[in-house]
């Protein structure tokens, strides 16, 4: 029921739908102001039970009043209605309930509850085993639940952003403020950031004055002010959810959440700040008592009552009775009485109690509660004896939990304090993370005001800030006088965790079951679990356990919080992550080209590269392939090899320094010289491979492969910086300058010396020698290199000359007969050369393995140590062979398993494995390469090749790795 | 005689103007690496000074209008827009091809960084002379502060990823009106 003129919130008209019907609404308020104002007190169906439950609170820690908003890649499940604002023609629906809300048929599981107690699931659901996954648990998981995703992407993407501060104030209320406005004036950068969409926290929503005027007017001025300073950001709707090392915060921001969808606005922020210092203001959370039937629509927290009486202008009721252990919470019946609002009877456990214009039960206790799907009336036993209460709103209070949460995601526990019965911040628990106000237990709004001001000012000396004292304001200042009561024992079930349907008889359960730890308490009956946290119930429910155990708070401890505070969707958190925003996209100059030719791309690293070039009338990958096989064999082939990392080594060292990372000698390499080498790891298996040209005295270029680029130089930086700092030596990857072209086949020579300024002499070029040349007038560098076993040629351009570069060679390829070529056809000519990629340097190969042994003969180099130890020289180990099929063409199937002919293919049988394979046009055969053990003594033997997954059984003859040009004729060419 | 015709890196992505912000492509000259060897520090300091430029301090740029030294890590700078002099003592490569190089301008221009840099870009925190190797999203960069504004610079290969990740920021920025 809205009461005109009461209420801050002033907002146009709106029409709200909630599971289809309308309801009248203004601009701007939460979902669950409109639905109280409209008489709705039934919102939602508990996760177990499917129990009737409405609003329990008005703020983040609602653990009941959750819905779901939008549809399809809209769609939010389990928005909670105290937070969620609403927009002319907002929708929202409520979940777990078939067919409707009001007649929910899975409520038949709160008849049965007597067996659905904590731990139900796991004694009962275990025969036979297997039915765990497939039978029960998806039973469980359809009967209970809460929302749902829509299972489709997005529609608008979320964002993700930096921020940084001297201070970062956590929570705008009263405490929050005077900290901000110390640290603003004082000229530091101040972020404050608030949950809530308007400021000022419990100054919204209560009476107090402050300067003898309304908290909230007080609140506007400050935060005008604020506003009005350059260095002080207001971050609303923005809840900081985690502490993190080193001063940073993680926040989430609710950007276009609570309006109509807009183009490009995302629906959140996920905010990482980094902030010098930050100070804790998040205020307290008031926590209900448990007793008979405490869950039903129209029983909440007193401080909630207040928030919709003063805040919003709407009453939860029309005969409110107040439960409560504590003075504070008197003021909701001061408040609902000056509003006009039926104060049905104060109700207070302690033997006296504040007075008004109502009756007060004095020693009393709510022992019970009628109205299924909306409070009736309440059964009260006080010190006069027994009544029922008709009332259709309980306000209840058990006192306030300071919003510890923050203080404990660096592992810090909070103290016990037993004068305000709740737990306080330990001192330092993060650094840098000062706490103020009722955070810590200040809980008068003259305490917040001051404590905020004061601890500011602290962390502003600390910062090197003068801080002028801020003037503190005039405000209430009452005592806070509470005695204990956390449950009111009955026989009918008595809820702690609403939101994950936990009760006072399972945590006595746990308890009985010898689960007395509060970590093991928390797991058996998963009090604090659900999407809340808990964080209305979890210390009642711990007082619960150290009743049920017989030992204090203290010794009974406490369960510790951890990020994130309130929600976090995780497409707020990958946002940007989405589709080809997961990595880079790396293009090659000659990108367009190939593309525009039909060429599928495939992925090297982050690169993207031509797997082929289709021609018009081929209907597979395989005749492409095989097409441009025959070309590069039979004339001429480009391809770009841009890819490969390219390091440029110089200095007076650079020659001793190659020597240290390769295995095999490179100092010794002259000037316009190329050769092949291998770097090991410290363990002394196969890091990469590659080439090394020497451009110059002291001057070197080193080349990876194409996914190893990044890991060579950092493991070349590193030996730089940390194994060998006495060498003067500096490395800087040229990869992107350089835009290479391989020129491949038995007229690669032709095409190449049709392109350079000067006339090519075959004598100045021969195999594995490089230098400058001039291509059209630009500095260009040739290397006469071969990754195919022809007579072949890379030639390289600035980057920004690649795209013409790599027309003309087209063009001149074609000319003399020949094209382009993919990575598919390249890698078949390499296995037809028994050349190496990663399939075989995987990472578990040795220089031995791969018969590269005589290479290592220096004295002293990476990897050397460990590749020299006995195990790793062992001729039992797999090395290196060629396989083709006895007979028949057969495919090899990388990954396949070698065994002897007669053996059982079982692991234990296994002599060795497939790691790449290829049909070779050229030999009319399958090829493969693999590892076998010892592979190099038994070329001509027989195995037999096995693949378990796709079921292939194939006799192979092993031979020499090479199995095209076995002399090296045509390279040389 | 063959004649090979250039292409900048970001030919046919820029310029682009998403709400107040300007990205435009800059032709930044020759781009040289230069790294003093241990035992040039002197040498290149002085071949460096008789040019006009001082060795820049960690993160920040030296230089003005005929070409800028700017920091890039331990040891390592660019010079950026000017030919190198002879440097006797120190490693010099030519990277001027390798990079991807855009200015961005307008009132929202650190609202947009702020989406994708994990660096503080304020005023300050980032003065005229501030430079930083960082992260432009999931990409190595250099971000320079130049004048009021801000020059990027990434990977030549990169380019078309940079500017999907800058579009998208800058709208999600507009979109806040």
């Amino acid at each position: 029921m809205r009461l005109p003129g009461r209420g801050l919130h002033e907002g146009p008209p709106a029409e709200v739908y909630f599971d289809g019907k309308p309801y009248d609404a203004r601009t701007g308020e939460t979902l669950a102001a409109t639905l109280l104002a409209n008489g709705v007190r039934l919102m939602g169906r508990s996760f177990k039970y499917h129990r009737p439950r409405g609003i329990l609170t008005a703020g983040s820690e609602e653990p009941n009043a959750l819905v779901t908003v939008g549809r399809r890649g809209r769609q939010r499940p389990n928005v909670r209605a105290t937070m969620q604002e609403i927009w002319d023609g907002f929708r929202a629906r409520s979940q777990n309930s078939w067919p409707a809300l009001s007649r929910d048929l899975m409520a038949v599981n709160d008849l049965a509850w007597p067996l659905l107690g904590a731990g139900f699931y796991y004694k009962t659901f275990m025969w036979p085993r297997g039915f765990w996954e497939r039978v029960y648990e998806p039973m469980i998981r359809r009967a209970a639940g809460l929302g749902h995703l829509s299972g489709e992407p997005p529609e608008q993407a979320s964002e993700k952003a930096f921020a940084f501060c001297d201070l970062l104030v956590i929570g705008a209320g009263p405490a929050g403020l005077m900290a901000a406005l110390t640290a603003g004036r004082a000229g530091a950068r101040v972020i404050l950031a608030d949950e809530e969409a308007r400021m000022g926290g419990r100054l919204l929503s209560e009476t107090h004055e402050i300067d003898g005027g309304p908290g909230h007017a007080w609140a506007d001025g400050v935060l005008a002010e604020l506003a009005a300073l350059p260095n002080v950001r207001l971050m609303p709707r923005t809840t900081v959810t985690g502490a993190y090392d080193q001063g940073t915060y993680g926040a989430l921001e609710r950007v276009g959440l609570h309006a109509a969808p807009r183009a490009d606005l995302p629906p959140e922020c996920f905010w990482r700040i980094a902030a010098r210092r930050a100070v804790l203001c998040a205020g307290a959370i008031e926590r209900p008592v448990a007793f008979a039937d405490n869950d039903r629509p129209g029983i909440m927290t007193a401080s909630a009552v207040r928030t919709y009486l003063n805040r919003w202008g709407v009453a939860p009721g029309q005969r409110v009775t107040l439960f409560a252990n504590n003075d504070d919470a008197h003021r909701t019946a001061r408040d609902l009485a000056a509003a006009g609002v039926t104060v049905a009877g104060v109700v207070d456990s302690r033997d006296s109690a504040p007075e008004g214009d109502w009756p007060v039960y004095t020693s009393g206790r709510v022992t019970g509660t009628r109205g299924r799907l909306g409070l009736r009336s309440v059964t009260v036993t006080h010190a006069g004896g027994t009544r029922e209460i008709p009332t259709d709103c309980l306000a209840v209070s058990g006192g306030w939990n300071p919003s510890v949460h923050l203080t404990c995601h660096m592992g810090a526990r909070p103290v016990w304090d037993e004068a305000r019965l709740a737990f306080l911040p330990p001192e330092g628990a993060v650094p840098g993370l000062a706490v103020a106000g009722a955070a810590r237990g200040r809980f008068s709004t003259r305490a917040c005001l001051e404590d905020g001001a004061a601890v500011a000012a602290e962390v502003l000396e600390a910062l090197g800030f003068d801080a002028t004292r801020t003037e503190l304001p005039e405000a209430e200042d009452d005592p806070y006088r509470i005695a204990a009561l956390w449950h009111v024992p009955g026989k009918r079930r008595a809820w702690l965790d609403m939101q994950n349907d936990v009760t006072v008889k399972d945590v006595a359960g746990a308890a009985a079951e010898n689960f007395r730890s509060v970590e093991h308490m928390k797991r058996y009956t998963t009090q604090g679990m659900a999407t809340d946290q808990g964080k209305t119930s979890n210390v009642a429910a711990l007082a619960v356990l150290a009743d049920a155990t017989g030992r204090s708070i203290p010794e009974t401890g406490t369960t510790t919080f951890r990020p994130p505070y309130t929600p976090v969707s995780i497409a707020a958190m990958g946002a940007g992550g989405e589709r080809e925003g997961f990595a880079p996209v790396r293009r090659t100059t000659s990108d367009a080209a190939v593309r525009s030719r039909g060429a599928p791309m495939v992925e090297a690293g982050l690169w993207y590269r031509a797997a082929y070039f289709p021609k018009a009338g081929e209907k597979a990958w395989r005749e492409a392939c095989d097409r441009e096989v025959a070309m590069v064999r039979g004339s001429v082939g480009v391809a770009d090899v841009s890819t490969l990392g390219k390091i440029e080594v110089q200095g007076p060292d650079a020659a001793a320094f190659l020597d240290y990372v390769y295995a095999n000698r490179m100092g010794s390499l002259k000037p316009g010289r190329v050769r092949y080498g291998i770097m090991l790891r410290e363990d002394g298996h196969v890091m990469d491979d590659g080439t090394v040209a020497c451009l110059g005295s002291d001057r070197y270029l080193v080349t990876t492969t194409t996914a190893a680029a990044g890991l060579v130089m950092a493991h070349m930086d590193y030996a730089a910086q940390v194994l060998r700092p006495e060498m003067d030596v500096r490395l800087t990857s040229v990869t992107e300058h350089w835009a290479q072209f391989a020129v491949a086949g038995p007229e690669a020579r032709g095409v190449v010396a049709s392109l350079l300024d000067e006339e090519m002499d075959a004598e100045r070029w021969p195999f594995m020698s490089c230098g400058p040349v001039g291509i059209g007038g630009v500095d260009g560098r040739l290397f006469r290199i071969s990754f195919s076993g022809e007579q072949g040629y890379e030639i390289a351009v600035p980057a920004r000359y690649g795209a013409s570069l790599w027309r003309l060679l087209l063009a001149q390829a074609e000319g003399w007969g020949g094209g382009p070529y993919g990575m598919e056809a390249l890698n078949v000519l390499r296995i037809e050369k028994g050349f190496l990629t990663h399939a075989e340097i995987d990472g578990r190969v040795t220089a031995f393995d791969l018969g590269m042994q005589r290479m290592l003969s220096k004295p002293d180099f990476i990897g050397r140590a460990a590749a020299m130890r006995e195990g790793l020289l062992d001729e039992d180990r797999p090395q290196l062979v060629g396989l083709r099929p006895v007979g028949a063409v057969a495919a090899l199937p990388p990954g396949a398993f070698l065994f002897a002919p007669d053996a059982a293919a079982v692991r234990e049988a296994a002599e060795g494995h497939v790691t790449s394979a290829a049909y070779s046009p050229t030999l009319g055969t399958t090829l493969a390469m693999g590892f076998l053990a010892r592979g190099r003594s038994r070329h001509g033997e027989t195995v037999k090749l096995v693949d378990h997954l796709r079921g292939v059984e194939v006799l192979c003859e092993v031979g020499d790795p090479v199995a095209y040009d076995p002399e090296g004729k045509l390279v040389r060419g | 005689m063959v004649k090979l015709s250039p292409l900048s890196p970001f030919a046919g992505l820029l310029p682009r103007e998403v709400g107040s912000l300007r990205v435009t492509e800059v032709d930044p000259g020759p781009v040289h690496w230069i790294a003093p060897y241990r035992s040039g520090l002197e040498g290149t300091a002085e071949a460096l000074g008789a040019a006009g430029f001082d060795w820049p301090a960690p993160n920040r740029w030296t230089g003005g209008a005929s070409g800028r030294l700017v920091s890039v890590g331990p040891g390592q700078a660019f010079l950026v827009g000017a030919v190198p002099p002879e440097i006797p003592g120190a490693a010099v490569t030519d990277v001027s091809d390798g990079w991807a190089v855009a200015a961005l301008e307008g009132p929202t221009v650190r609202e947009v960084l702020a989406r994708l840099v994990p660096v503080d870009l304020s005023e300050q925190a980032f003065g005229a002379d501030a430079t930083a190797r960082t992260l432009v999203g999931h990409m190595s960069a250099s971000v320079t502060r130049v004048g009021e504004g801000f020059e990027v610079m990434v990977f030549r290969s990169m380019a078309g990823t940079f500017v999907e990740e800058v579009e998208r920021a800058a709208r999600s920025v507009a979109a806040r009106g």
